[in-house]
């Protein structure tokens, strides 16, 4: 499809496509980021899951489908409201009412057959709707989208999402070579036959679009120069921890972590890998300390409860110093939570959360693209560091899918650790540098460097040791690797000015939404910055001096704290979000904070919202310090 | 850190070992405590086999038999209480270069462990676990286990122990895919020796349940089995468990026992009075999980990264 000199120019668009599930928006959808991807658009596309497993039909819980965020730059979240949404029934839509997705304006592409469907009650329901929606200031397009999917196949619900991905095309003024390309390899195994029927859907899709729907537009390409790749940030982990040379990935199934070990499934074992599936999380991460031991590569992959189950072991890792990558794909927590939505709450769990001294390293990808390359990062760290690393993603990061440039890959990483060369039997298993506390470990198969390996108290010889010293100068050690790590880190960039009214710290998944509301408020005129934390144990250096530049500094988290003039507690009793726990005891700054815990991805609009009641009205700083300080007061009262 | 060395292949220099190239200093198990005869017994293994200590890797829980590891002068791992068999499956799934020996107790086995017994034993990877049953907790000063009798007093049962107790041998022989099991006592070495020894020839999980001497907490427990005449029963067949005359001065009953008859190994699994030792039962021709986890051992880097661009190709915009 060539541009059309009628289309008009747009920056970026939000579409989604929501269904009852099992309709195949989520493959419509995702070859249209694709499509857009291939055409030079930054793309965020992320799932729109329902609570339940086969929710039914025409139901709000079961909203099911697609949002693809794409334009003419980098796209690092999800964004606001939706511009553009196809629905394949109306009920599915309050689902994503009730969750904000949509604003006055938007448009609406709605199937119409269910005007005459054979049961009253449903017709009525749809009459209902249509009043509805257009009170709330939607676009509503009525289409016939089933009825025109019949004249190309037999099986019309099962077909529509490509005849649906055809439209878009066509809406969007995108080529439809790529469509068909991606419909090809999709359906390869399904035959001939299935691939010609879907072409032929998208091709009538496209057709559909141009007669019945009076919408043109254009959305040029970002950049295009680098080769990209596209995926989610569970398979960015997965082929980072392929890449990274792991041997052993040994995991019990867990929500959102699963789909690492699914995508690794078969690819893991072409390049000699092991996926050990374990009894239960405990023993997952037994057997990946077992093989670490031994010589081998190893990590494992979990969620929060998962975590829970593995604090033991991760103790053990921490104080017999055995390499390990523990992969934390975050989940809504406590307890069983909310399985397949976003949060940030275990952060501290994975920093404090074992008995005893543990520290361990945590590093927190923000992108997609940091999915693949920390996990590589982590590997060496806990092999220079003989340690424990976690890596913390979520939900969020999980199923987002995003293009990002094609990582080179370095056969070096692949080398494993093995080493069976004779050991010096002068030196001792735990042979640490007084300075940085670091020390080469011994290899079952090492002639002379036998040790028994204890969770126990031990010195230098690890040798069961219960005296005074013993276990002071361990632990004395094994925090000196964090320093000793914390001296190569470069103190993090600011987003923005580096002084100013407020800085907005995050970490994590939310990078992309916090960034874009501050730069929004920025443009205004505000005197607001941003920062992320890539590494929080250590945590990057140079805080302190970063924060006293600025007047306000503030956390943005999805996890929970009380708000301090509505919420549970204040002053002493408030409970803070959990990196401004970390950043008020590390810097002694009055860290505030906003968070949430509803399960959404933070989106800008919400984030501008909440830093706003932090910035002082544009002009008038002199006011805003007093409404600060009054703020403060409140707090402490 | 990367650094590969590929020249330990050609160390060939010949060297024998002694009693002594295992010994991990003394044990610090109380005298007359059955732990002791059971170390020495796989010292000799070790020693009898010419085992390179640098290749054997002791591994255990928590709890007193799980000291093991540190009386031995080989590798060791001494783990979590309970969790003895996911780390031991966990260094043969890439090394089926190394020996190991799993030390567990009854509390660690067959309670805390209990989700990781049924499972190691369906695994079937190449490992001897000697099950140290003392039908007590030692080592946080008597409790009752699972095996404890019905009314033995412990610090948690003044009144005696309540529940029926759990049989470790009935158990393992109802989990999918066993391989093998065996029952011997700590106080008849050569018995202990021979049983364990054919423990480590078998390929598999060999499941040796170790009727364990608590001069402690459970004093007197065995002495039944221990002092009649006809207290137990050597099980005797060319696959079983050798016997020797010595042994037969010592022990009086003896039955033929095929052990690839599950159902008979079952029955006397049950049977206490006279208590049967030897082998049970074994089938080696179950599937050993290693040849799961080992496949693509031997893979070159660069074939790996040949697969690894055919996935980004594959993710390719
Ligand atoms: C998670 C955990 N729970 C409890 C303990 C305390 N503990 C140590 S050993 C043990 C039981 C030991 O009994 P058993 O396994 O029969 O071995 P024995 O000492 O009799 O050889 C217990 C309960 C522990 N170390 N870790």
């Amino acid at each position: 499809m060539t541009t059309n000199s009628r289309r008009t120019r747009i920056d970026e668009q939000i579409v989604e496509i929501v269904s009852d599930s099992g309709e195949g928006a989520q493959k419509a959808g995702q070859s249209f980021g694709a499509v857009s991807a291939k055409m030079g658009n930054g793309v965020w596309t992320v799932e729109i899951i329902p609570a339940e497993i086969k929710p039914p039909a025409r139901s709000r819980a079961g909203a099911s489908g697609i949002r693809v965020r794409f334009g003419a730059r980098e796209m690092t979240n999800m964004g606001d409201e939706a511009d553009l949404v196809v629905a394949f029934n109306e009920q599915v839509l309050y689902g994503r009412i009730e969750q904000g997705a949509y604003r006055e304006g938007t448009v609406i592409l709605l199937e119409n057959k269910w005007a005459d469907d054979p049961q009253e009650p449903v017709r009525a329901q749809y009459a209902e709707a249509l009043v509805e929606f257009k009170k709330r200031g939607y676009v509503v397009h009525e289409l016939a989208l089933e009825k025109a999917c019949l004249e190309h196949t037999p099986t019309p619900r099962l077909g529509k999402n490509m005849f649906v991905l055809g439209m878009l095309c066509q809406i969007y003024g995108r080529d439809l070579k790529p469509a068909l390309d991606e419909v090809a390899m999709i359906f390869a195994r399904k035959g001939e036959d299935v691939v010609k029927r879907n072409q032929r859907l998208i091709e009538a899709g496209a057709a559909f679009a141009a007669e019945h729907i009076d919408l043109h537009y254009e959305v040029p390409a970002w950049q295009s120069e680098r080769a990209m790749v596209v995926m989610n940030g569970n398979q960015a982990a997965g082929l980072g921890i392929m890449a990274s040379g792991m041997e052993v990935l040994s995991m019990y199934p867990i929500t959102p972590a699963t789909s690492v070990s699914h995508y690794m499934a078969g690819v893991f074992a072409r390049m000699g890998g092991c996926l050990h599936q374990a009894e239960d999380e405990i023993a997952a991460i037994g057997f990946a300390i077992g093989s670490s031991y031994a010589g081998k590569t190893a990590c494992t992959v979990t969620s929060g409860p998962g975590l829970a189950l593995k604090t033991e072991f991760l103790g053990l890792a921490v104080m017999a110093e055995i390499p390990l990558v523990i992969v934390l794909v975050q989940r809504g927590g406590p307890s069983t939570g909310l399985p397949t939505k976003v949060e940030q709450g275990d952060l501290l769990a994975a920093l404090y959360g074992a008995p005893g001294d543990a520290p361990k390293v945590v590093l927190a990808p923000a992108t997609i693209e940091d999915c693949f390359h920390f996990v590589i990062t982590a590997r060496r760290l806990a092999e220079t560091f003989r340690t424990p690393v976690l890596v913390l993603t979520d939900a969020n990061l999980a199923t987002g899918v995003s293009p990002f440039p094609r990582p080179e890959l370095d056969a070096r990483w692949l080398a494993p650790p093995f080493d069976q060369a004779d050991w010096d039997e002068k030196v001792p298993p735990y042979d640490w540098d007084g300075e940085t506390g670091i020390s080469q470990r011994p290899i079952p198969g090492q002639k002379g460097g036998e040790y028994v390996l204890t969770g126990l108290a031990h010195t230098r010889q690890s040798k069961v040791a219960y005296d005074p010293e013993a276990n002071q100068l361990g632990c004395d050690m094994r925090s000196r690797k964090l320093a000793a790590l914390q001296k190569t880190l470069r103190p993090p960039t600011v987003n923005g000015d580096p002084e100013g009214d407020l800085l907005v710290v995050g970490w994590g998944s939310t990078l992309g939404a916090i960034t874009e509301a501050v730069d929004r408020a920025r443009g205004e005129g505000h005197r607001v910055s941003s920062l992320h934390l890539r590494v929080l144990s250590p945590l990057e250096p140079g805080l302190t001096e970063i924060f006293k530049r600025f007047k306000q500094v503030m956390t943005v988290e999805i996890n929970y704290s009380d708000d301090p003039i509505t919420g549970a507690g204040a002053g002493e009793q408030r409970r803070y979000a959990q990196l401004a726990w970390v950043l008020r005891s590390v810097t002694l700054a009055p860290v505030q904070c906003w968070s949430v815990v509803e399960g959404q991805p933070l989106q800008p609009a919400k984030i501008y919202n909440a830093i706003s009641r932090y910035l002082p009205p544009l002009g008038d700083s002199a006011r805003a310090a007093d409404k600060k300080s009054s703020e403060e007061a409140a707090c402490s009262a | 850190m990367f650094g590969l060395k590929d020249d330990w292949a050609f160390d060939v220099s010949p060297r024998y070992f002694t009693l002594e190239d295992f010994d991990g200093g003394v044990a610090r198990w109380c005298p007359a405590c059955g732990d002791h005869a059971v170390l020495q017994a796989v010292k000799r293994i070790c020693r009898d086999e010419q085992l390179p200590p640098e290749k054997v890797v002791a591994v255990s829980g928590i709890g007193c038999s799980s000291r093991f590891p540190h009386y031995m002068s080989t590798y060791g791992f001494h783990g979590l209480h309970g969790r003895a068999l996911p780390v031991a499956c966990g260094v043969k799934a890439r090394r089926p270069d190394l020996t190991v020996w799993v030390a567990t107790g009854d509390g660690d086995c067959c309670s805390i462990g209990a989700g990781h017994w049924i499972h190691a034993i369906r695994y079937n990877m190449n490992l001897v676990v000697m099950l140290f049953d003392n039908a007590v907790y030692g080592l946080t000063k008597n409790q009752t286990s699972p095996t404890s009798p019905v009314g033995l007093k412990t610090n948690t049962h003044p009144r005696g122990a309540w529940l029926p107790p759990l049989n470790p041998l009935s158990a393992t022989l109802g989990f999918t895919n066993v391989s093998f099991v065996a029952q011997t006592v700590d106080w008849n070495p050569i018995h202990l020796h021979a049983t364990l020894l054919r423990a480590y020839q078998h390929r598999g999980l060999s499941f040796v349940r170790i009727m364990q001497r608590c001069p402690t907490y459970t004093a007197g427990l065995f002495d039944d089995i221990q002092k009649k005449p006809d207290g137990m029963t050597l099980l005797s067949h060319a696959d079983g468990v050798p016997i020797d005359d010595a042994l037969r001065r010592i022990i009086k009953g003896e039955i033929e026992h095929d052990p690839s008859d599950l159902a008979k190994a079952r029955a006397l699994a049950e049977q206490g009075d006279p208590l049967p030792i030897g082998l049970l039962y074994c089938d080696p021709s179950r599937p050993c999980y290693e040849e799961y986890t080992n496949a693509g051992l031997d893979m070159k880097p660069e074939d790996k990264l040949a697969v690894l661009e055919r996935e980004l190709n594959r993710f390719a915009v």
